[in-house]
């Protein structure tokens, strides 16, 4: 486990779930520990759908190649197996579950994460909770409000941004976190970000993001573009200047020549 | 907080309430309804002339009235009934001291925890066990304040005036079928009292318990709070499994007066071989204020529409009702506000689970007559189907003879998405864990209005009834 890559995606096709659409068509990626990853795509691209398939979600298959955490078969695994191994995905669109507090959520998520036959105490979750909303410099009354119900766009993502604090992942998978976000919201998320990251050095991030202004923000080792499902150029942060510059055009014409 | 109870403490294994005390009866009528099981009913308790004659008119009445069928599915309760016990007598006569219950009857409420409640938390306690009464107890303070807390029995032989003054004039014999039967054999259930001005600071709790098969249950609730007072009334129900059904109906009657709070819950949590049919009705006098919580979670079918009939000026009616129906089960259940005076107002909030075969029906009336003006009334039922043949309808009436009224309506019906699931699962909750959230999620507006042991109950029921509901 010590010397086996955080996260190793071989030749990873997918498609989604009763549908023959194939939309992954043989990805290669590999993230060390510590390593902060961007993938960027246009729309459409898949990079998405590799955050899902990752995760776990059910509404995706994996029709070939590997995904392997630390050298274990990740798409053996259920979400929440994946999640108490250490992925955490951000979500695009957090979902909204009315009459259950962000309290209560996150101490039965932490609960998941413990040791079997280990139980929290109730005092240091909310030690626990306390620090990590002081962190992210959040008002603790945030905590009492039902997870995502009449939220602001903002107010979401800061919530996914908790949830990663408090599970503290080993891969951290960022599924568009800047999408729907004003410049102040977007510096708030990326700045939660670097302070996870900062506290937690062997933490790996992977940034899937359409846009390059994330990447003024949470700067990444590598930069990776996802054209038709598979990922066609990586480099350093250069990359990502690149493409800012020239946009996707000249990979999408690469792709269909 | 019930939802911070953790999961470990909830896992149950079955429906808990699921066993038989062996307790021979002192008396049992013959099975079945006639007018011979009536008069020994009444020889029984040794009642009046007027309560013989009264059974016996409304024994007319129940046989002149057809079985409903606008309901849940009653085509077979004719031949059910022919085979229940309508009197079954546990014990000579009620006691005060639990020490003086007999052993078995009292290991049954110790089971079920209503002495330990008793001593911490409840103002006083009922506890019926088949056809009657087997312990009555109200605090002394209360008793000193003039409170009455007694079997409907007492009440009647012990406050006859008050008795007969409210008696049957808020569900009268021929309001319905079941009341009409109820009126010819009731049995038990609880006469309360709370005079003028008093407040009782914890609940009165009365507690029915079928035991035997084939068993029919017909308690009557007489009660008045009146002017200013304020209480709290819980009434919590089960029964063990038999492949037989059983028969529940109760006729609960309550005048509110002038500018007094009441409260009645129910937590009904009958076996699911149980038919559940029950008349409750509250009167509201000028500035009174009613409210129902109602509880429907067990049962094969349960029918019962809570209702205030708000007749003096300013009072308020409140139902708040949940039902969960698993496989077999049908909780045909709602509400009815009557705005019979100017500014009255009322809501109701309904909220049923649906879940396998389950069918949960929301049926509700809201009417405001002529001269109830600026009557203001909402009502909002939201249903949550958890699997795709589980079904839910929606029956809402609204009637408004005032033009001077406001009257609102919202129905919702969800199911348990792919995506709520994904994202609890992908924080590390297991599929069980993460429905059983969405669930309590769902019924938390009302939960939290819920004494604290009956919160924690309704929880550890919906985590059991998640199990092996995925997939």
């Amino acid at each position: 486990m010590s010397n086996a890559p955080i996260l190793r995606v071989e030749r990873l096709e997918a498609k989604v779930a009763e549908e023959d659409l194939p939309i992954l068509t043989g990805v290669d990626l590999t993230i060390q520990a510590g390593e902060i990853h961007a993938i960027m795509g246009p729309n459409g691209s898949g990079k998405s759908t590799l955050a899902k398939v990752v995760a776990g979600h059910p509404g995706y298959e994996a029709t070939g190649g590997t995904v392997s955490f630390q050298g274990e078969d990740l798409l053996e695994l259920d979400p929440d197996e994946r999640s108490q191994a250490g992925v955490f995905l951000a979500f695009q669109y957090p979902v909204e579950i009315p009459g259950v507090s962000i309290a209560n959520f996150l101490r039965t998520a932490v609960q998941a994460h413990m040791p079997e036959g280990e139980e929290i105490d109730i005092f240091d979750f909310s030690d626990m909770l306390m620090d990590r909303m002081a962190l992210l410099e959040m008002d603790p009354v945030f905590a009492e409000r039902h997870v995502n119900d009449g939220f602001s766009g903002g107010e979401k993502k800061r919530n996914e941004i908790l949830q990663m604090a408090m599970l503290k992942p080993k891969l951290a998978v960022m599924d568009e976190t800047d999408s729907g976000l004003d410049i102040d919201a977007l510096k708030i998320v990326a700045n939660g970000v670097n302070k996870l990251v900062e506290e937690d050095p062997d933490m790996s991030v992977l940034l899937i993001t359409h846009y390059q202004r994330l990447l003024d923000y949470i700067k990444p080792d590598f930069v990776h573009v996802m054209v038709d499902g598979r990922i066609v150029q990586s480099g350093g942060p250069e990359v990502a200047l690149e493409l800012e510059a020239e946009g996707y055009k000249t990979y999408e014409e690469a792709g269909t020549a | 907080m019930p939802q911070n109870e953790t999961i470990k403490d909830l896992n149950l294994d079955e429906y808990k309430y699921d066993f038989v005390t062996e307790a021979e009866p002192v008396y049992r009528a013959q099975k079945g309804l006639s007018e011979d099981v009536v008069r020994q009913i009444s020889a029984h308790k040794e009642e009046p002339q007027w309560m013989l004659d009264f059974r016996l008119k409304a024994l007319e009445v129940y046989g002149s009235k057809p079985m409903p069928t606008w309901g849940g599915d009653l085509a077979d309760l004719e031949e059910v009934l022919d085979e229940i016990y309508f009197y079954v007598r546990p014990q000579d006569r009620m006691e005060h001291s639990w020490d003086d219950v007999p052993e078995e009857i009292k290991d049954t409420f110790e089971k079920l925890g209503i002495p330990e409640a008793e001593r911490k938390i409840l103002a006083g306690v009922g506890a019926q066990y088949e056809s009657e009464m087997v312990y009555h107890s109200l605090r002394e303070e209360w008793e000193k304040q003039g409170v009455i807390f007694d079997s409907i029995e007492d009440g009647l032989k012990n406050h006859p005036e008050l008795f007969r003054e409210h008696f049957a004039t808020i569900v009268p014999t021929a309001d319905n079928k079941f009341a009409a039967m109820n009126s010819a054999v009731w049995s038990g259930g609880s006469f309360v009292y709370v005079p003028k001005g008093v407040s009782l600071d914890t609940p009165l709790q009365a507690y029915f318990r079928v035991n035997q098969e084939r068993m029919g249950q017909f308690e009557r609730t007489l009660i008045i709070i009146d002017e200013g007072a304020q209480a709290h009334y819980i009434e919590g129900c089960t029964a063990p499994v038999y492949s037989t059904e059983s028969f529940h109906s109760g006729v609960i009657e309550i005048v509110v007066k002038k500018n007094a709070r009441f409260r009645y819950t129910t937590i009904q949590n009958w076996s699911n071989n149980m038919y559940n049919l029950v008349t409750q009705r509250a009167i509201v006098e000028e500035g009174g204020h009613m409210e129902w919580l109602d509880g429907n979670l067990g049962s094969k079918l349960t029918m019962k529409y809570p209702s205030c009939y708000l007749v003096g000026e300013g009072a308020h009616g409140e139902i708040l009702s949940i039902a969960y129906s698993g496989d077999g089960q049908h909780q045909d259940t709602g509400g009815k506000v009557v705005h019979a005076a100017p500014h009255t107002t009322s809501s109701i909030v309904s909220k049923s689970i649906s879940k396998g075969h389950g069918r949960s029906t929301y049926r509700g009336l809201c009417k405001v007559y002529e001269g109830a003006h600026h009557a203001r009334s909402n009502v909002e039922c939201d249903a949550l189907l958890i699997n795709d043949t589980s079904r839910t309808d929606t029956y809402p009436y609204i009637e408004i003879e005032e033009n001077d009224a406001n009257v609102g309506h919202e129905a919702s019906v969800s199911k348990i998405g792919e995506e709520q699931l994904f994202y609890l699962t992908s924080r590390g909750i297991s599929e069980a864990e993460a429905m059983a959230m969405i669930v309590r999620g769902f019924i938390e507006p009302i939960a939290k209005e819920l004494p604290l042991e009956y919160a924690v109950e309704l929880n550890r029921l919906i985590e059991l009834e998640m199990e092996g509901s995925v997939g």
